[in-house]
């Protein structure tokens, strides 16, 4: 081996750390300062253009629209942390458990798992709503618990793939336990699938928030959320279009930047795929 | 004694059934296999792909259960043991896998490959066994660092060797150990493996379908055909004066230089 072996730095892998750190920064400093209180209404200054007192103007009630974009980057965070963490939590073991147990009880498990899958996603978080009480962790639990059965499929179905490998017979051989294949070599193979998988249940997590906002089930104001930005711009859409644009450009960063990241780490973290130069 | 004693074994498989009424088909991999392996054999199979080879490896390796037959294993029936107690075979039984890029976990270190039995059985001393073992299938020490890719098919195949030496078994078996290997690696292995086997006096089980490869390597040789053996005997005797019509096709598929000629001529 005289080739020198170096780890490609993918440019999806830096574009996604610019944009999620963006958005990670942005949400840290509104702990420390925004330009305005992004909660004050003041009806003298309703709707005013971008200028140098209010970077990318107000809304219908007076308030600070850049300040807003900033405290909401928290909730966003929070919403795909705690929607993409349930999901895989659950989803991940119990998948890679279906693959590994008996047949009979791995069929079992997954078509639970169906049933679940076949009851919509915002359906379940207005019941969890209606029955706990409306806020964002409640809702971001119950589209964490719907993102559940794709975590499953997708682990399962990568377990069963390396179930099936040599290696994992010779650990087998070896004189391994179950629990030992599941965590040494069945996890770390299929990492790769489940990163990929959180960041496109990121961005849905961002978006049904959004939604579930709209309808009153998720972030209630008077706590600043992008997605209910987005949802209160609507009537205003044919004359303020700047409403819908500026929480909706955060939206697609935060989203874009997880789902850049997510690829870039499935890269970097694949050692086959390593560039020799 | 017997290190390993093989009665009458079968090993049916059922296809998943494809229509609601007729039952899956059934698979014969395995049709009364019996055989006996004294301490330090060298016992071939021959056999083309399909003839049960595999399944057979994976019975002995306890991978996997018969239909019906038994085998045992320093005198003690090891079909139908509860994993937790087939320690022992674990120990003395270790398997090299014919692919070796497949039989490699590509996201552990060698180190971590090599070791993997000897965490597994709870070794006092897993590092230091690392480098003998390194030592003892030729690898750099520095190898114990790296990944499974960065290693040609050959000292991938050696790395595999070393893993299976691990535990210090008694029985070696390899499943075609050598067929995914360029033809010019092909020799070391195989002059690795025979090594190997001479100086820690392993069994060996060696599993090919190619008759050549064998024959370099065994001193007994059974042929299979379609899960039965239909020949057995010592490995020259077999090569030289087949009595199995099959066996006489299995040599004449060997490539020759004289076969390569009148091709040619």
């Amino acid at each position: 081996m005289t080739l020198a072996v170096r780890r490609s730095s993918s440019p999806s892998l830096w574009v996604g750390l610019g944009l999620v750190g963006l958005v990670v920064v942005t949400a840290l400093a509104s702990f420390l300062w925004t330009p305005h209180d992004p909660t004050l209404v003041d009806a003298a200054q309703r709707l005013r253009g971008p200028g140098t007192d209010y970077v990318f103007g107000t809304d219908k009630f007076g308030r600070d629209l850049f300040s807003q974009v900033m405290v909401g980057a928290r909730t966003t965070l929070f919403v795909g942390v705690v929607a993409v963490g349930v999901a895989a939590l659950i989803g991940t073991p119990l998948g890679v458990f279906a693959a590994m147990a008996p047949k009979w009880l791995g069929e079992f498990v997954m078509r639970v798992n169906d049933l679940v899958l076949a009851f919509p996603a915002l359906l379940l978080a207005i019941v969890f709503g209606a029955v706990f009480g409306a806020d964002t962790l409640t809702a971001m639990i119950a589209i964490g618990i719907a993102s559940v059965p794709s975590f499953a499929r997708i682990a399962r179905s990568g377990a069963l793939g390396v179930m099936s490998t040599e290696y994992v017979l010779a650990a087998r051989s070896a004189g391994r336990s179950r629990t030992a294949i599941a965590v040494r070599h069945v996890l770390p193979n299929i990492a790769g699938l489940v990163i990929v998988q959180s960041s496109v249940s990121f961005a849905i997590a961002v978006l049904s928030e959004a939604a579930l906002s709209f309808l009153g089930f998720g972030t209630r104001p008077p706590t600043p959320s992008w997605g209910r930005m987005l949802q209160e711009s609507q009537e205003l859409l044919a004359v303020e279009p700047r409403l819908a644009l500026v929480p909706g450009v955060a939206i697609a960063i935060a989203v874009l930047g997880f789902n850049l990241l997510g690829d870039g780490l499935r890269d970097r973290y694949d050692p086959r795929l390593e560039v020799r130069r | 004694m017997n290190v390993i004693e093989v009665r009458d074994l079968h090993r049916v498989y059922r296809r998943p059934r494809t229509s609601l009424t007729v039952p899956g088909t059934r698979v014969e991999a395995l049709r009364g296999v019996s055989f006996d392996l004294p301490r330090q054999a060298r016992f071939g199979v021959v056999g083309e792909s399909g003839s049960g080879k595999s399944t057979l490896i994976r019975l002995l390796a306890a991978l996997d259960k018969p239909t019906s037959g038994t085998i045992s294993f320093q005198g003690k029936d090891i079909t139908g043991l509860p994993e937790r107690r087939l320690k022992f075979l674990r120990r003395e039984l270790q398997v090299v896998f014919q692919d070796p890029m497949g039989s490699l976990d590509p996201r552990m270190r060698v180190r971590d490959i090599i070791c993997e039995p000897l965490v597994a059985q709870g070794h006092s001393d897993p590092a230091g066994r690392l480098k003998e073992l390194l030592d003892a299938v030729g690898l750099p020490q520095q190898s114990a660092d790296r990944f499974p890719h960065q290693f040609s098919g050959g000292q991938r195949q050696r790395i595999s060797i070393a893993r299976a030496l691990a535990p210090n078994p008694s029985v070696l078996v390899a499943d075609e150990p050598v067929s995914a290997l360029d033809v010019s690696v092909r020799a070391q292995i195989l002059n690795l493996l025979a090594d190997l086997v001479e100086r820690f006096s392993l069994t060996l089980v060696f599993v090919s379908h190619d008759l050549s490869v064998v024959r370099h390597v065994c001193d007994t040789v059974a042929v299979m055909r379609s899960g039965e053996i239909v020949e057995m005997g010592a490995a020259e005797e077999i090569y030289e004066s087949p009595q199995h019509s099959y066996t006489r096709e299995l040599i004449a598929a060997v490539p020759t230089l004289r076969t390569a000629m009148r091709r040619f001529a």
